[in-house]
């Protein structure tokens, strides 16, 4: 992965306005979160291939940064995003990457299943 | 005497506590009107109480409760809820967000509009909605402008932005002050703050009685 550009991702966030997407959207603080820290929950979410439609989608800050996707009726954001997949046209492949590399946040959107 | 209209514009129910809730009561006890724009009820709060009695479903209705006593305790006469969804300030659609601004703007003639100085209040949230008053202000004729006074509390703030022009001493307030910070009691637990050893805590009980603010220069 590449360090995001914020005017491509922006661009490709306004080509995606208004179709109906698969969303991969993931949260992860990691498996043994607790196990090294007992005060700490271990967290994970994760929605895979959940159909959206957004009306406005933006990214934003100075890095990492957030993108927040409004919808008819609610809203997508994700907070520390650092990274995206540069060669994935018609498409969008963002993660927050901790300096380790490890992934701490996805958020992912196509027109086609992930 | 005042007889000014004030517009206070924050993005989160118990932003007004710390920062200006003694000076709102000042104002008010000289005969000011206050009416009070908060954009969200504060809904994706991470605070439940502790012991936690909010739940994400049922926090801006306890959030909005808490707002409504905290304005009532500093003397607040018109609240207005907003209605738009916390932590999304920043990602609004942004002429709907200066619409209604500019309606509330029309609406009231206010002399004076307390918010957040943008790029130096730290949450995205109150960064966006300072930009988004003074984005609002500046589009009017300049002599229809009113004054715009901002709170900063970013890190290097004051070395960024000089000293505050306007301090307010609120030593005679702090009954409605710490009445509106205990009304949000989902979010503050004021009397362990009061109790606490962490340096955060302790400079912030020894800053209750000032406030201080920077005017936006356009």
């Amino acid at each position: 992965m590449q360090p995001i550009q914020t005017n491509a991702v922006q661009q490709v966030l306004d080509q995606l306005k208004g179709f109906d997407l698969y969303i991969h959207l993931e949260i992860t603080n990691g498996a043994y979160t607790s196990h090294r820290d007992k005060s700490r929950l271990t967290v994970a979410n994760f929605l895979r291939n959940v159909v959206i439609r957004y009306t406005h989608g933006t990214i934003s800050g100075t890095g990492p940064y957030r993108v927040g996707l409004k919808l008819p009726n609610g809203w997508v954001f994700t907070e520390g995003l650092t990274h995206w997949e540069e060669n994935e046209p018609g498409r969008l492949v963002l993660a927050g990457l901790d300096s380790d590399g490890r992934l701490n946040v996805a958020l992912q959107l196509s027109p086609e299943p992930f | 005497m005042e007889d000014q209209h004030i517009l206070v514009v924050l993005p989160h129910p118990d932003d007004e506590a710390f920062g200006l809730s003694g000076t709102l009561a000042k104002h008010i006890e000289n005969g000011a009107a206050v009416t009070y724009a908060c954009l969200t009820l504060g809904e994706m709060g991470r605070n439940m109480g502790n012991p936690p009695f909010a739940s994400r479903i049922s926090l801006p209705k306890i959030r909005l409760e808490e707002l409504q006593e905290s304005c009532r305790v500093i003397g607040i006469q018109d609240l207005r809820t907003m209605g738009f969804h916390d932590k999304m300030i920043e990602f609004e659609d942004q002429d709907e967000l200066d619409r209604r601004l500019r309606e509330l703007l029309d609406e009231l003639k206010p002399g004076l509009v307390y918010t957040f100085y943008p790029g130096y209040a730290v949450h995205p949230d109150h960064d966006a909605t300072g930009a988004a008053v003074v984005r609002v202000i500046g589009a009017l004729p300049e002599e229809t402008r009113p004054v715009v006074r901002c709170l900063a509390f970013a890190p290097g703030c004051e070395q960024a932005l000089g000293a505050p022009d306007v301090e307010v001493d609120v030593s005679a307030f702090l009954k409605q002050k710490t009445g509106s910070i205990r009304a949000h009691r989902s979010q503050f637990r004021f009397d362990a703050m009061l109790e606490s050893n962490s340096p955060e805590d302790r400079q912030m009980i020894e800053r209750l009685g000032k406030e201080r603010f920077w005017t936006w220069q356009y």
